[in-house]
């Protein structure tokens, strides 16, 4: 059962094979079992998930079953859940039980999916490799001496593990992306705009975007249908007709034109990694797909401006963990002023601290112009070359990380090794095209290498199709840890 | 040479919306404190804010007013800084890109001593939307603050003019045209004590001819009397220090009403850095034609435009001011006018004189008047066709104020109709002329100053109710002989 589709578990429950609650309870046992060596939850509340899962049972058996009606799915705690602990992987919403859903979780409660749990993750999503939780490291599954990625890194760890159906992420530079790549799973980060970032917390605004992870493109698909879709309270939410995302799955690849940016083929891609993505490449030819080399000349910048324009954003997001209105206040203070001191200093950490800290730099008198300003202009610049990219090919193909999962402390001391990491995937985020990693083998420490499939902007459907005809021919995504 | 007196205002007025500018909480005012804030007023994790489109429209509606150039696509910012009172942490505005760009307002500087009355022209610089933030309560709670978040997100057009006022009086002047002119276009309920229209003066002083002065920013004044008094210390405060050697340092002060007198509030040293950058959550605001021109449509006709239409009509420029210092006072001329028609100069008369004097005298706005303009119009309606005369009408108005009913009731039930017939002025006319001959003899013999004896006589006869133009007629002719 743990390692059925999300269709096959729609059909499961939908014959009364297995009835929600047990399917819940399952997960929960396997939690319960698991979860204290990979700390991928932070929030397990077998109490609601259970309700939740017999509502889902009487709807089922009332004969007014969606597709993913009864699934337990993990939420990353960064969606805000009506009674849930809401954490943002941070001291400061320690205590911050919500008490509204975001527009996500909505979508995902309508669809009569159970919510399993709140999964850990990096502080404010803040982070690729899970480590700068308030809650503790996620360990890999795949070897728990190595980061899972991040900052979707307890989604990514709970799937791959076999601790929820499938779950959310949420991607900013590459944090739905990267972590899936590491732990050996698939995870789509929709166009900018497509799922609603109405009760998400806000990380860079202008960047955030949910998506699904999970164990198959198909699987991803099914998710999407729930996710995806216009929301009036997110201004930045786009009006589109509701889509099937997984109505062109089984078209045949002949005639894909796959591009491949110079730029990622060159140095700083591990050899292990660009043999595992040259050998999917080949798998695609396979296929009856064709391969152009683009360019993407700037593409080498994303990473600079990227840490300009999300700490900037971020700065001003995070100022409203004052400790004024809920989470952490300062337990002892002199005066208002130490108050505020005292709560930040103590209720964020260091990681958080120092992107604060670079986005009030960036928007200071005297700086905005030539930081801020300049980002805003490259990341235009960024933008337009996969405009022109697109015009030679349908979808862009590479690795998603420059190396596999790497050790837990390994690049604790260097933030730019850190940030290096989510060099392939930050692009993406400027343009706000929709990005997805799905495995295509394994490198060095037989840990899961990462395809990266950019496409173009609304693409969504022909990627998963793109993805799910590589996932038909070969069988790396459903490779499993040993527990 | 004399110091010259340097004055730009900024009036935050706060929009007559129903909810926030960003959410859908009620703006309404005096609430138990925090039960308007919803999740977005309380800056919840995760929560967004959408723009209220009937504050766009009102925003759109003040430009329209004042001949401004619309934005066609304009910014939200965020203004950055930390207040318990500021949940988000900073304040959604705008800042590069407002949406409403240059425009102008006239105002009337009213006459002082010698000084007669004056129209000036007043440009403002821009108005751009913005949210309130709410309040901070220091009192009750025993060395803690209380903050209530009613208020925050309530939006706000802040309109800034340029340094045209010269004097304090011109400044109270433009303050009052400007709030009357949000009231008439119907973006601001105009109510000053609860805060929905406050102003910042920014004042300066220097010797013509030589650069600006550098200027103190008097904040949130928020009556007409304290914007007058503030600007008028603050002056004399810049003029004496300068004049005994001093300099003046920027600066933000507010202003005591109890002591009359400016203290600094913050200097230039300790300005913050509001680090503004656009806000990410919104998208920029598109203003199209079309829709310019839907809000120009429900636009009414402005003050400026009807005292020219009422100077056309003969009205001095002074009663076509009065008539225009609302839109209620407007209306009620323009609707007590429709009954009496042609009697433009008799209609504003009345409702400068007697309507006002007694509105005074019980404390009354316009709109609270106890008798309507179309009951109004009823007696000016009998003036005109001469059913009344002047001070019959009188009469008729200050029963009607007492007691209600209409004209020609009242007219007829008192027995104040006026004696028009000629055959029964004649007769009295007659009887008097009979009954004083001595009195007659005189006045044929040239003592003119008799005539006013003889109407006296012959209106107390009639009751005073002799039509006097028709009654002087025929008393001339027949004292003639």
């Amino acid at each position: 059962m743990i390692n059925s589709s999300l269709k096959q578990l729609s059909v499961a429950l939908a014959a009364r094979k297995i009835s929600s609650v047990e399917l819940t309870q399952l997960y929960l046992d396997r939690i319960a079992q698991h979860n204290p060596a990979l700390n991928a939850y932070i929030t397990v509340n077998p109490e609601m998930s259970l309700a939740q899962a017999k509502a889902a049972d009487a709807r089922i058996a009332a004969g007014q079953a969606d597709t993913l009606t009864g699934i337990p799915f993990a939420q990353k705690d960064i969606f805000c859940a009506k009674g849930w602990l809401t954490t943002c992987g941070s001291k400061m919403l320690h205590n911050f039980v919500s008490p509204y859903d975001a527009h996500v979780i909505s979508q995902f409660n309508e669809a009569g999916a159970v919510n399993l749990g709140k999964t850990n993750m990096d502080e404010f999503a803040m982070g690729s490799s899970n480590e700068t939780s308030y809650y503790g490291p996620v360990k890999n599954p795949w070897d728990t001496q190595r980061v899972p990625g991040g900052s979707s890194g307890g989604t990514a760890a709970a799937v791959a593990a076999r601790l929820c159906a499938a779950a959310t992420g949420t991607d900013t530079g590459g944090s739905i992306r990267q972590p899936a790549a590491l732990c050996g799973i698939s995870g789509l980060k929709p166009t900018y705009g497509v799922c609603s970032r109405y009760g998400m917390i806000a990380f860079a605004s202008s960047l955030d975007q949910a998506g699904p992870m999970g164990r198959s493109a198909e699987d991803l698909a099914l998710m999407m249908n729930v996710m995806a879709g216009y929301d009036e309270r997110d201004s930045t939410s786009l009006q589109r007709a509701k889509e099937d995302y997984a109505r062109d799955l089984n078209k045949p690849l002949t005639g894909l034109r796959i591009g491949l940016p110079k730029e990622f083929f060159a140095e700083g891609m591990g050899s292990d990694v660009a043999k595992a993505v040259e050998a999917a490449i080949a798998e695609y030819k396979k296929l009856g797909a064709t391969v152009v080399e683009i360019s993407l000349p700037n593409s080498k910048l994303s990473v600079p401006v990227y840490y300009v324009l999300a700490p900037a954003e971020a700065s001003s997001n995070l100022s409203r963990f004052d400790g004024v209105r809920y989470g952490y206040r300062a337990p002892e203070y002199a005066d208002l002023t130490d108050m505020y001191e005292k709560s930040r200093a103590q209720g964020f950490g260091a990681e958080v601290k120092r992107r604060i800290m670079i986005g009030t730099y960036v928007l200071s008198h005297g700086y905005y112009d030539a930081y801020y300003i300049k980002a805003q202009r490259i990341r235009r610049l960024i933008a337009q070359d996969f405009v022109e990219a697109f015009k030679q090919c349908d979808v862009i193909m590479g690795p998603t990380s420059p190396s596999t999962a790497f050790k837990l402390g390994e690049k604790g001391d260097d933030p730019v090794q850190m940030y290096l990491s989510d060099i392939y995937t930050i692009a993406v985020n400027l343009a706000g095209l929709p990005g997805m990693s799905i495995p295509c083998g394994f490198g060095d420490n037989n840990m899961p290498v990462g395809l990266q499939i950019i496409g173009n902007y609304f693409e969504e459907a022909r990627m998963l199709n793109v993805a799910h005809q590589y996932q038909l021919a070969t069988d790396w995504h459903s490779r499993a840890p040993q527990p | 040479m004399q110091w010259e007196i340097v004055i730009g205002l900024e009036v935050h007025a706060q929009l007559s919306t129903n909810s926030k500018i960003f959410s859908g909480a009620s703006t309404a005012f005096g609430a138990e404190p925090n039960t308007q804030a919803d999740a977005v007023s309380l800056a919840l994790p995760g929560v967004l804010p959408v723009l209220n489109k009937g504050a766009v429209e009102r925003a759109i509606k003040f430009g329209l007013a004042t001949g401004a150039h619309i934005a066609p696509r304009s910014v939200f910012a965020r203004k950055n800084y930390f207040y318990p009172d500021l949940p988000k942490g900073y304040q959604i505005s705008q800042m590069d890109l407002p949406v409403v760009g240059q425009g102008q307002l006239t105002i009337q500087v009213p006459a002082q001593g010698k000084q007669p009355a004056y129209e000036k022209v007043v440009r403002l610089t821009r108005a751009h939307l913005e949210e309130d933030a709410g309040k901070s309560l220091h009192e009750d709670f025993h060395g803690m603050s209380g903050i209530d978040l009613n208020r925050a997100g309530t939006p706000l057009l802040e309109i800034v003019s340029e340094p045209d006022m010269r004097s304090a009086a011109e400044a109270v002047a433009y303050a009052k045209a400007l709030h009357t002119l949000v009231q008439w276009i119907g973006i601001c309920d105009g109510n000053m004590q609860e805060g929905s229209f406050r102003c910042d003066a920014n004042v300066s002083v220097h010797k013509p001819g030589t650069p600006f002065g550098t200027r103190r920013e008097i904040k949130n004044l928020n009556s007409f009397r304290f914007l007058e008094q503030a600007i008028n210390y603050e002056v004399q405060h810049q003029i004496a220090t300068l004049e005994d050697g001093g300099s003046i340092q920027q600066a933000t002060v507010l202003f005591d009403p109890d002591t009359g007198e400016t203290r600094v509030m913050r200097t230039k040293e300790d300005a913050h850095d509001y680090r503004y950058f656009p806000d990410p959550d919104l998208l920029p605001l598109e203003i199209s034609e079309e829709w310019k021109q839907q809000v120009a449509a429900t636009l009414p006709e402005l003050p400026h435009t009807k005292q020219a239409r009422y100077q056309e009509q003969g009205l001095s420029a002074y009663d076509a001011s009065v008539l225009t210092s609302s839109r209620a006072m407007a209306d009620f001329f323009e609707a007590a006018l429709a009954e009496a028609p042609g009697q433009t100069k008799m209609c504003a008369n009345w409702i400068i004189g007697e309507v006002s004097a007694q509105l005074n005298r019980d404390n009354l706005d316009i709109a609270q008047c106890p008798i309507t303009a179309s009951q109004l119009g009823g007696i000016l309606k009998r003036i005109a066709d001469g059913t009344v005369s002047n001070s019959g009408a009188k009469e008729v108005f200050r029963i009607m104020w007492a007691e209600g009913g209409d004209a020609d009731a009242i007219i007829e039930a008192k027995g104040l109709k006026q004696v028009s017939d000629s055959g029964a002025i004649e007769k009295i006319v007659d009887e008097i002329i009979a009954a004083n001959t001595d009195k007659v003899a005189e006045y044929r013999s040239g003592k003119d100053k008799l005539f006013g004896f003889f109407v006296g006589l012959a209106m107390k006869a009639s009751k005073g109710q002799a039509n006097p133009a028709q009654l002087n007629e025929v008393l001339k002719k027949k004292l003639a002989g």
